[in-house]
């Protein structure tokens, strides 16, 4: 809400500076977002009158002025479309001074000039640099503007908290200052305005404890043509309202004052009687905006014997509006309860100042004061004949003073200070909360009832907060927190998250950050298997549904870097992948798998350009490498397998799905070059992502006796068909060895010149240790002897020479 | 005995011109060899009268240890000088770059993340973490944030269905914490959270919270100021930060504060990142609402609590002079490579 400081200090006016103003409202919670002048610092500019215009000898855009400052007059050439005879404009005399112009005696064209007629935009009150800012014609010639103007304000914006909706006013505000500044605050006009006619018109609540008060008024024989006086278009410029016509403005100008809403209708308009009722589904209306609604269940309306004339406390309708040609009108100002209101403007997707307030509440009892304050100012305005005020009340709907109790006990226990007893009365006494204090089972205790426009206190916690705010947070006491020195379990057993990224990045990796939500084209493509979550309401098509794989968003961000000359982009990431069952209706928060995974991509040479390094691009062993420094962490590598497994994203031939004990943990491998090709990417792309949960367990390690006997190591080379995998010969040589067989290396791996083509080498170091003694050239030659014997029986392995 | 002394001397200076091993074995051949000119002279001790031998075979000897003594310090002298010839060959360019000497890095947001928890830890606080695909339930309704409260309009929420959403703040887990464990509670809830804003420099529709719950007996707002205040000084590591709270709202807290600290740039003077106010708003606080004490099956006469919730991503901003959120997401390796 943004308002004119200087109303502000109409109520009251604490000696502070701008500055220390709004740093006092904002330490007492109405957090002041910004201030700044009403207009800019200038001098010597008073309200002058144009006398005459003539056209200038040389320039057609150009005039000349006789203008009259009071008790001269000058000459002064403008080029402003609107000059004229007779309009009063701000005048900038000679030797006036504005922040980036001085005003001095000056030829244009030839003709002499003696000052300068002023734009808002000149003063710096608006961007309007269309024309001259026409003054009132009533204003006094000679006049510093400033003064004439109320320009030596500053305009100050608060953004309030939800709670604080009794601040939405120039009152509410008023009310807090002078609390801060142990200030009485100059009560606002609260007026009667005599009826001077009998006319009523007839309203009926049929909404129960959604509208329990209706405060009506007719108005006869305004006059809308009437000029809404300077001090109050200033005002509510000020506030960034907009003047109308009489009518309206009177209307924002008390909302603004007294923080109550309130509508007028074209009583000519209006038909039958006012009914105020929820909506059924369907009701047509046509919006002051000119926006046309069809309501949904559940929705306050005004309606009379047409239908409805209005989303209460929302937005009028435009068939009952005041225009400039209204002559008699009827006010409301209601009471709407805020659960009536609360969403209900956002749900049509609008947002007016009326649903602002009353969805966070108003004063239940400010209504009839609103509309004689606006009786007043209308007839003070525009003339008029004013009926009787008629309230209509649902008296069992509304709302009621809740008698709050306060224990001293209670503060103490959550402020952590005990603070006196008659410091407390007199924080509730100049909060305006009348209190009723009484002892009871050694305890002193307050019930306090709070002021009609302080139904934010309902419960003991509230009125804590409000001493809390009152006393001052920064006086409050500070305290380290004690609590026993008792230790927390921690398991050896466990990987942490931070020890997994710490690997990687060990390895050359670099921790991504990516959006959950991803390209469900991209998905498509990546995981046409799982069925992803789609948002309601996504920011985009590309963050539109939740990712089942993080290959998605890092295939992004390595198609980002790959544009930007980055060929080596080694990048992983850790978090949660979200999926659903597949055609499942009705969503719910069980059917959801959120699981936690840790992915990566890898591109570009094996190693940093060095003047040594070999620059060969990476292939799957290097990736495959990094994941198995991993699995190591856990000690238990030997109970995870990397298996030869198809997957839509990889290529066919270069991919594994990683295995721990059998059950499919994630997968590795190479992009497929076909969806490669589509995302542009010049270089192979390796993938890998795995379910971090299954990564996380680690073997407690158990130290066994190591043999002091020598070791002993036996190299063959075997020559066998393509087709057959490094883990099943391991797996081979391990069931055909005995536990003297203390290490297998596989060493090196050849195919081409001197072998079968469809057939490899493979060289292989066997070592055999004893526990307890050294074992004898027989029993390793035996044990090779049985190795091979199994190869040969089950691949069909020659020993190569 | 003028011979001997003639062949010593010839001796020691033919050791001393050896310019080599060779040369200088042929030396020792030369005067020590079987048919060494020293040598010679002692198998011509016969010659002598025998009273006379045992002094002359005693000079012989001394003069031959002397040359001997010579030869091997030569030696020495003459492998030393190939070995340094060697090593002077062997000289390497030691200002060429090591190999694979590169590491990755951390992301920064995971870096703070991790200097945040530490630092709870290390007096007993646990991590703890829960879904981000949260029920209205538990990010809202258990909060005291019933549907169509003002307040939810501060959270511009994703949602699936009616019922489903993404969380806004990671404040759901201290809910799902309080209903299954009783106090005492020391926890703090690190994580993903998401908001309908569209990326821009300061903000982004994914970022991260890290949300403080402690509920015991006879915790006070006292323990809330210490603890936070703590905190931040021993984040930015400041002893005299200046911190201070305001009051604010937030429906699950009361009191509830945000807190400024002095702006660590211009250190309070004003500057560009403090908007020229000197502080910086770094989180949001309260002492836990009796209601949401009582949602979670707590007893909020025998209990209260205070909690705080504070984004890492800011934290970063400030701790690492990023001066743009979006470059959290766009994972540029050039703006990684600076967290190394």
């Amino acid at each position: 809400m943004k308002f004119s400081e200087a109303w502000l200090r109409e109520f009251v006016n604490p000696d502070l500076s701008t500055q220390e103003l709004v740093d006092q409202l904002t330490m007492a919670g109405l957090e002041v977002d910004g201030f700044e002048p009403v207009a800019a610092e200038f001098d010597k500019v008073v309200v002058g009158e144009i006398l005459e215009v003539n056209p200038h000898p040389d320039a057609d855009k150009l005039v000349v002025c006789k203008v009259s400052s009071g008790d001269e007059q000058h000459q002064v050439v403008c080029g402003a479309p609107n000059a004229r005879a007779g309009i009063k404009v701000p005048f900038a005399l000679v030797g006036a001074v504005f922040p980036e112009l001085k005003i001095k005696k000056a030829k244009l064209r030839g003709v002499e000039s003696h000052g300068m007629l002023c734009s808002e935009r000149e003063l710096g009150l608006s961007e309007n640099h269309e024309g001259l800012m026409e003054l009132p014609l009533d204003a006094p010639v000679g006049q510093d503007i400033r003064a004439y103007l109320d320009l030596d304000d500053s305009i100050i914006e608060v953004d309030l908290t939800p709670n604080r909706s009794d601040c939405l006013s120039m009152i509410g505000i008023a009310r807090e200052t002078g609390l801060m500044n142990r200030l009485d605050v100059t009560e606002a006009a609260r007026p009667r305005i005599e009826a001077a006619i009998e006319e009523t018109f007839p309203v009926e609540l049929a909404a129960g404890a959604a509208c329990p008060r209706f405060v009506g008024r007719v108005v006869r024989n305004i006059n809308q043509q009437a000029e809404t006086p300077l001090w109050m278009k200033e005002k509510l410029r000020r506030a960034d309202l907009r003047s109308i016509d009489p009518v309206v403005d009177v209307t924002n100008y008390v909302m603004l004052e007294l923080g109550q809403p309130l509508h007028a209708y074209d009583l000519e308009k209006l038909s039958g009687r006012i009914v105020v009722r929820q909506s059924k589904a369907g009701e047509k209306l046509t919006l002051l905006d000119d926006s046309e609604v069809e309501t949904l269940e559940d929705t306050l309306l005004i309606t009379d014997d047409s239908g409805p004339i209005g989303l209460a406390g929302v937005m009028g309708g435009l068939s009952t509006a005041v225009t400039e040609s209204t002559k008699h009108v009827f006010f409301e100002g209601a009471f709407f309860a805020p659960t009536a209101i609360a969403g209900r403007a956002r749900s049509y997707g609008m947002s007016t100042d009326a649903a602002h307030r009353f969805e966070r509440g108003v004063d239940w009892q400010g209504q009839v004061r609103a509309i004689e304050r606006a009786t007043e100012l209308l007839t003070e305005i525009a003339g008029g004949e004013p009926g009787p005020v008629t309230e209509t009340v649902d008296k069992e709907s509304l709302p009621t003073t809740n008698e709050v109790e306060l224990r001293a006990s209670r503060i103490a226990r959550v402020l952590g200070v005990q603070i006196d007893d008659e410091e407390v009365d007199e924080i509730l006494d100049r909060l305006a909360f009348s209190t009723v204090t009484k002892d009871e089972g050694g305890e002193h205790k307050w019930i306090v009832s709070a002021p009609s426009h302080r139904f934010d206190i309902a419960i003991e916690a509230d009125l804590v907060e409000e001493i809390s705010r009152v006393y001052g947070y920064n006086n409050l006491p500070t305290r380290t927190p004690v609590a026993s020195l008792q230790m927390s379990p921690r398991s050896e057993t466990e990987i942490s998250l931070n020890r997994i990224r710490d690997q990687l990045v060990s390895r050359g990796y670099f921790e991504a950050v990516t959006y959950s939500f991803v390209d469900s084209a991209m998905l498509e493509v990546l995981d046409p298997e799982n069925e992803p979550i789609g948002l309601a309401n996504p920011l985009s098509a590309e963050m539109s549904v939740m990712r089942t794989t993080i290959w998605a968003g890092l295939l992004k961000s390595l198609i980002y870097n790959v544009n930007r000359q980055q060929n080596r982009v080694r990048l992983f990431e850790t978090g949660l992948c979200f999926s659903q069952p597949p055609n499942q209706d009705g969503l719910s928060f069980a059917d959801i798998s959120q699981v936690k995974k840790l992915a990566g991509v890898v591109c570009g040479p094996r190693q940093q350009e060095n003047w040594s390094n070999d620059q060969e691009v990476i292939d799957f062993y290097d990736v495959k490498g990094d994941l198995e420094s991993l699995l190591a962490l856990t000690g238990q590598s030997d109970t995870f397998e990397f298996v030869f497994a198809k997957h839509p994203a990889l290529h066919p031939g270069q991919s594994a799905a990683i295995q721990k004990s059998g059950e499919i943990i994630g997968y590795m491998g190479l992009l497929d070059p076909r969806i490669q090709q589509n995302y542009d990417i010049r270089y192979p792309v390796f993938l890998f992502e795995l379910e971090i949960d299954a990564i996380s367990d680690k073997k407690v390690a158990s130290s066994a006796v190591m043999s002091r006997f020598p070791e002993v190591r036996r190299d063959i080379a075997i020559i066998v068909d393509q087709t057959v995998t490094a883990s099943a010969l391991r797996q081979c040589i391990r069931t055909a060895a005995d536990d003297t067989l203390q290490n297998l290396k596989l060493f090196d791996v050849y195919q081409g010149k001197g072998i079968d083509p469809t057939r490899k080498s493979i060289a292989l170091g066997l070592t055999f240790q004893h526990a307890s003694r050294t074992l004898t050239d027989d029993e390793i030659n035996n044990s090779m002897d049985k190795i091979v014997a199994s190869l040969e029986a089950q691949f069909g392995a020659s020993l190569r020479n | 005995m003028s011979e001997l002394e003639d062949i010593s001397r010839n001796a020691i200076d033919a050791v001393n011109a050896a310019a080599d091993a060779a040369a200088l074995d042929d030396v020792r051949v030369q005067y020590l060899g079987k048919k060494g000119e020293l040598t010679g002279l002692l198998k011509g001790l016969g010659k002598l009268p025998a009273e006379e031998r045992p002094a002359a075979g005693a000079e012989i000897n001394k003069a031959k240890e002397a040359v001997r003594a010579a030869i091997s310090e030569k030696k020495e002298s003459l492998e030393n000088a190939v070995l340094n010839e060697k090593l002077a060959s062997e000289t390497i360019d030691v200002t060429l770059p090591g190999r694979n000497g590169d590491i990755g890095a951390l992301h920064p947001v995971t870096q703070v993340l991790r200097r945040m928890e530490d630092f709870f830890i290390s007096v007993g606080y646990t991590v703890v973490e829960g879904p981000e695909i949260e029920d209205d339930y538990h990010n809202f309704e258990a909060l005291n944030l019933p549907a169509h409260h003002p307040a939810r309009a501060m959270h511009d929420t994703f949602y699936f269905n009616p019922e489903l959403l993404l969380r806004t703040h990671t404040s759901p887990v201290q809910v799902r914490v309080m209903k299954s464990q009783q106090p005492p509670i020391r926890i703090i809830c690190p994580g993903r959270v998401y908001r309908v804003d569209p990326p821009d420099p300061s903000h982004l529709p994914m970022f991260h919270q890290v949300e403080g719950l402690v509920v015991d007996k006879n915790i006070s707002f006292a323990d809330l100021k210490g603890t936070v205040v703590e905190f931040l000084r021993v984040f930015f590591e400041k002893e005299d930060l200046q911190v201070r709270f305001r009051p604010s709202y937030f429906p699950f807290t009361e009191p509830s504060a945000e807190v400024d600290v002095q702006c660590v740039h211009c250190d309070g003077a004003g500057c560009r990142v403090c908007s020229h106010t000197g502080w910086l708003e770094v989180m949001g606080s309260g002492m836990v609402h009796p209601k949401v004490l009582e949602y979670a099956g707590i007893d909020s006469e025998e209990y209260t609590g205070f909690a705080f919730g504070m984004g890492p991503d800011r934290l970063a901003m400030l701790r690492y002079s990023v001066d743009d959120l979006r470059h959290y997401l766009d994972n540029d390796l050039r703006f990684l490579k600076q967290f190394r």
